[in-house]
C-alpha cells in the first residue's frame, strides 16, 4: 500500500532548482528515511509533503504529489492536508501554553469542542507518544517548563492528537541528548503500527536504527532509494557509497 | 601613562559621572519638589469631593482623563494590533505598501502633539462641527496613540519564533486562527505594555487635549461636554489661577498616575524579556 | 470527517481568511492615511493664510500684531528665532550631557545599580510636558528671577527647560546605540594598550556615531515641538534682538520669548478669520520642519553604519 506516490517532483525556489526529477513511492505503515549532506533537497521534499513550502516567497512545485492517489497541490485544501500529515519540527517548538492546550490546540482547530473527547485525546496521544507518565500530573503547566526531549515527544504527541495518516519529522532528535534520543526512536518504531513515517535525519546511525527504506539525496537528486538494509550494504551507486562510508557530507 | 592621557583620563571620568549625575539630579528633584509640596497640599477632599466648587477637587478630571483614555483606546487598539498584525505577519516585508505605511508610522511617531492638537482643532471642533468636546480630544488622542501601538505590537510580534507559526499551520490551522490562538496571544505582553504607554501618554497630553477637548472643569455630561483632563487642569492652575497650593497638590496626583503607568509598562515588559 | 462537510468547512475558513487580510490590511491604510488627512488640513488651511500674508513678509517680518484693528502685522520670524535659538543651544548642552550619560550607563555603571538607575532615566522621559513646564515655573523661574532679575520668564528658561527634556531621549537611544556596537571594537582597544576611556570615548563611541546622530536628531525633534513646557516658562513675547550685536547681550537670554509652539498653543483658542489661519501656518513651518528632521534621519540611516539599525 502506498501513502505518497512522488511523481516527476521539481521544486524551485525563485530561480534556484532544488529538486530535480524526484519520484518515489511512500509507503504505508512504514518508515522512510530521507539522508543526505545538508543543502541535499531531503528537508525541502519533505516539506513538499505538507506543502509547508507554500509559507515560503517564490517557492514553485512541478510534478505531481498523491496521497492516497489525491493530488495534493491541485485537490486538496491545504489545512485538509495538513491534518492527514503531521509534521515534528528540528527544534521542538511547543506553544507557550499548557501541556493539555498544546495536544488539545489541533483538535480544537478542526472543531472539536466538548471536553470529556478533548480530555480523552490528550490521554490517548500522550499515552501514544510514551509521555504520559511524565506529564499527567502538570498538564495545566506551561509546555514550555518540560525538558527538551519531553518537549520534543509533546510535539509529537501534539501531531498525533489530529489522527494524521502520516507523520513527517524533520531531524528531530537533531537538537536532543543520547538518551532523549533514544527515547524518540524507540517511539517512532512504536507508531509505525498506526502512522506511516517519514523521517529526515543527519544520522546515518538513525537510518540504519529505525527506517524500513532509505532515500539518499544529493544537490536536489535523488540518486538512490530502497530498503534500507540493501543501501546501507550493498549501495548499487558509487555516490552513496562515498557517503555512507563517510568520504563526504 | 603620560601625564596629559592621566589628566585626559581623569576628566572623562567626570564627563559621564557629570552626565549622569545631572540627569537623575533633575529627576530627583522634580520628585522631591513635587511630592515634599504635594503631600502638605493634598487632601482628600481635593482628590475625591464630588461636590466641591469648580477647581476644587480633582474628580471631574479624573472622571475626564478616565473617559478619554477608554474611548481613545476602544479607537485605536483595534487599529493599531490590526494595523501591526498585516504589517508583520502578511504583507510581504518589502512590498511598497509596507514601506509607505511604515514611513507614514514613523512620521506619525515624530509629529509634536501641537500639530495633532491643530488638526483635530480643525477637522474634528471645526470640520465636523464638534466644537470643544470630550469626542473631538478622544479622537485627536486616538491618532497620536496609534503609532505607538502598532510600533510596539510589531515588535512584540516580531519576538514571536517562526515555529510557534509554523506548527501551527502543520496541524492545519488557518492562518487568521495560528495569529488569533498562537501569536497573539504569545505576544500579549508586550501588547500589554505598550497599551499602558499609550496610556500614560494619554494621561500626560496637555497641548493637543487643550485644543479640542477644551478646559471646562465641569463633571461631563456626555461625549459632546467640554471637559478639562487632569493635564490640561495642571496646566490652567499653574498658568491662569497662580495658584501654586492646588498646582502642587494636582502635580502629585498627575505624577503618581503616569509614573505608575511608567513602572507598570517598564515592569511587564521586563518580564517579557524574561520569558 | 465526511467529505462534503470537509468542503463546506474549508470554504468557510478560506472566506474567514480572505475577510481577516482585507480587515488588518484596511487598518494599516487607515494608520497611513490618518497622516495624510493630518497634512492636508494643516496645508490645505495654512497655505492660502501664508499666500494672503505673503511668504517673504510672513517669514522674515518682525512684527506679530494679529490683532491690530487697521494694520494687522503676520511677522512670524521673532517665533522662528526662539525655536531656532532655544532648540541649539539646548542641544548643544543637552547632547553631550546626554551622550555622558549614555556612556556611563554602559560602561561606567555597575551591574547591581543598573536597573535602578536605568528605569530613572525611563521615568524622566515619561515625565509629561506639562509637569516639566510645572517644575520650571516652581523652581527655574524663581532663580532666575532671584539671580538675574526680570519675571524669570525667558529664552535662559525655555533652554533650561529643554535641555533637561532632552536628556532622557539622547540617553536612552545613545545608550542603544553604544551597546548595538560590537563587543570586539572595545576589546580590539584594549588589547592595543588603550585605557578604558580612552578606547571608549575615542574607538566605540565614534562607531556609534550614526545612532547617536539618530538620538541628537529625535532630541531636536523633541525640542522644537515642545509647547506645554515652553509656554509655562518663556514669557511668550514674540520679539527678538534688533541687531547682531543686541544679540550678545546677555540680557538677550533674560528677554521673554515666543516659540512657534507656544504662538499656535497661546492664540488658538480666541483667534478667528486670517489671524486664525496664520496659525496654521506657523503649523505648517512647523510641520515642514519636524519633516525635514525625519529625512534627515532617514538619509542618516541609510549612509552611516548604525549598528543598532542592523541588529
Amino acid at each position: 500500500m502506498t501513502a505518497f506516490e512522488i511523481n516527476n517532483v521539481n521544486l524551485f525556489y525563485s530561480d534556484f532548482q532544488a529538486l530535480h526529477d524526484v519520484n518515489l513511492k511512500v509507503n504505508k505503515h512504514e518508515i522512510t528515511a530521507f539522508i543526505g549532506p545538508s543543502g541535499c533537497g531531503k528537508s525541502t521534499l519533505l516539506r513538499a509533503l505538507n506543502r509547508m513550502n507554500d509559507l515560503i516567497d517564490g517557492c514553485r512545485v512541478e510534478g505531481e504529489v498523491l496521497l492516497n492517489g489525491v493530488d495534493i497541490y491541485k485537490e486538496m485544501d491545504v489545512n485538509v492536508l495538513r491534518k492527514r500529515v503531521g509534521m515534528v519540527f528540528q527544534k521542538p517548538n511547543p506553544f507557550p501554553m499548557s501541556v493539555y492546550d498544546n495536544i488539545a490546540y489541533g483538535p480544537r482547530v478542526h472543531g472539536i469542542k466538548s471536553k470529556p473527547q478533548l480530555n480523552e485525546i490528550v490521554e490517548r496521544c500522550l499515552r501514544d507518544a510514551a509521555i504520559w507518565d511524565e506529564v499527567k500530573d502538570r498538564l495545566k503547566k506551561s509546555a514550555l517548563s518540560l525538558s527538551g526531549g519531553q518537549q520534543q515527544r509533546l510535539c509529537i504527541a501534539r501531531s498525533l492528537a489530529v489522527q494524521p495518516d502520516v507523520l513527517l519529522m524533520d531531524e528531530p532528535t537533531s537538537a536532543l541528548d543520547p538518551i532523549s534520543t533514544a527515547k524518540i526512536e524507540e517511539l517512532v518504531i512504536q507508531l509505525k503500527k498506526q502512522y506511516t513515517v517519514v523521517i529526515v535525519t543527519h544520522n546515518m546511525q538513525q537510518a540504519t536504527r529505525i527506517s524500513d527504506n532509505t532515500g539518499f539525496f544529493l544537490m536536489g537528486e535523488m540518486i538512490e532509494y530502497g530498503k534500507t538494509s540493501d543501501i546501507f550494504s550493498v549501495p548499487s551507486d558509487k555516490r552513496t557509497e562515498d557517503y555512507i562510508t563517510g568520504r563526504f557530507g | 601613562m603620560s601625564s596629559k592621557r592621566k589628566i585626559i583620563n581623569i576628566l572623562n571620568h567626570a564627563r559621564v559621572y557629570f552626565g549622569i549625575g545631572v540627569s537623575l539630579a533633575i529627576l530627583l528633584s522634580i520628585l522631591l519638589l513635587i511630592i515634599i509640596n504635594g503631600i502638605q497640599s493634598l487632601s482628600f477632599e481635593f482628590v475625591f469631593s464630588l461636590s466641591a466648587p469648580r477647581g476644587f477637587s480633582l474628580m471631574p478630571m479624573i472622571i475626564n482623563t478616565f473617559i478619554i483614555v477608554i474611548f481613545a483606546l476602544v479607537i485605536a487598539l483595534p487599529l493599531g494590533i490590526g494595523a501591526a498584525i498585516y504589517l508583520n505577519e502578511y504583507a510581504k516585508p518589502n512590498s511598497n505598501v509596507v514601506k509607505v505605511v511604515r514611513a507614514c508610522i514613523v512620521t506619525l511617531s515624530g509629529i509634536p502633539s501641537i500639530i495633532y492638537g491643530l488638526f483635530g482643532f480643525l477637522f474634528y471642533v471645526i470640520a465636523l462641527g464638534w466644537t470643544w468636546s470630550l469626542r473631538a480630544g478622544i479622537f485627536t488622542v486616538s491618532i497620536m496613540i496609534l503609532p505607538i501601538l502598532i510600533r510596539s505590537t510589531e515588535d512584540a510580534l516580531r519576538a514571536i519564533p517562526v515555529s510557534y507559526r509554523m506548527g501551527s499551520y502543520a496541524l492545519g490551522a488557518g492562518k487568521f486562527h495560528t495569529i488569533r490562538k498562537v501569536v497573539v496571544p504569545a505576544a500579549i505582553n508586550g501588547i500589554l505594555a505598550s497599551v499602558i504607554l499609550s496610556i500614560g501618554r494619554v494621561v500626560g497630553e496637555t497641548a493637543a487635549l487643550l485644543l479640542t477637548a477644551g478646559t471646562l472643569l465641569d463633571m461631563p455630561q456626555n461625549l459632546s461636554s467640554s471637559g478639562a483632563t487632569l493635564s490640561v487642569f495642571m496646566y490652567l492652575i499653574t498658568v491662569e489661577h497662580g495658584d501654586m497650593q492646588r498646582a502642587y497638590a494636582t502635580a502629585l496626583v498627575l505624577m503618581t498616575f503616569v509614573l505608575g503607568l511608567n513602572l507598570l509598562a517598564n515592569f511587564i515588559a521586563r518580564k517579557l524579556k524574561k520569558v | 470527517m465526511d467529505s462534503a462537510i470537509q468542503q463546506k468547512t474549508s470554504r468557510r475558513v478560506r472566506a474567514i481568511e480572505v475577510t481577516t487580510k482585507i480587515l488588518f490590511l484596511v487598518c494599516s491604510l487607515v494608520a497611513a492615511l490618518t497622516l495624510l488627512l493630518i497634512i492636508f488640513f494643516i496645508f490645505s488651511n495654512g497655505i492660502p493664510a501664508i499666500m494672503e500674508v505673503g511668504a517673504i513678509n510672513f517669514l522674515t517680518g518682525r512684527t506679530w500684531t494679529p490683532t491690530h484693528s487697521t494694520n494687522p502685522q503676520f511677522g512670524m520670524l521673532p517665533m522662528l528665532y526662539a525655536t531656532f535659538i532655544s532648540t541649539i543651544i539646548a542641544f548643544i548642552l543637552g547632547s553631550k550631557i546626554g551622550k555622558w550619560g549614555a556612556i556611563y550607563l554602559m560602561f561606567f555603571c555597575p551591574k547591581k545599580i543598573y536597573r535602578p538607575i536605568k528605569t530613572m532615566v525611563e521615568l524622566l522621559g515619561g515625565i509629561p510636558s506639562v509637569l516639566y513646564g510645572f517644575f520650571g515655573v516652581a523652581v527655574i523661574l524663581p532663580f532666575i528671577r532671584n539671580n538675574f532679575g526680570g519675571t524669570g520668564n525667558s529664552l535662559l528658561a525655555a533652554i533650561i527647560i529643554l535641555t533637561m527634556m532632552i536628556l532622557p531621549t539622547i540617553i536612552n537611544l545613545g545608550e542603544a546605540a553604544i551597546r548595538a556596537v560590537p563587543n570586539h571594537f572595545y576589546e580590539g582597544a584594549l588589547s592595543l594598550g588603550a585605557s578604558k576611556t580612552e578606547s571608549i570615548f575615542k574607538v566605540v563611541v565614534p562607531a556609534a556615531k550614526g545612532g547617536i546622530n539618530g538620538a541628537y536628531i529625535l532630541g531636536i525633534g523633541r525640542a522644537v515641538g515642545e509647547t506645554m513646557a515652553v509656554i509655562m516658562v518663556a514669557g511668550n513675547v514674540s520679539r527678538m534682538p534688533g541687531t547682531l550685536g543686541d544679540f550678545f547681550q546677555t540680557s538677550t537670554l533674560l528677554a521673554p520669548v515666543r516659540t512657534l509652539t507656544s504662538g499656535i498653543a497661546m492664540e488658538m483658542s480666541y483667534a478667528s478669520g486670517l489671524h486664525r489661519d496664520t496659525l496654521f501656518g506657523i503649523g505648517v513651518v512647523l510641520f515642514i520642519i519636524i519633516i525635514s528632521l525625519n529625512l534627515t534621519l532617514a538619509i542618516l540611516n541609510r549612509n552611516q553604519t548604525n549598528y543598532a539599525k542592523e541588529s
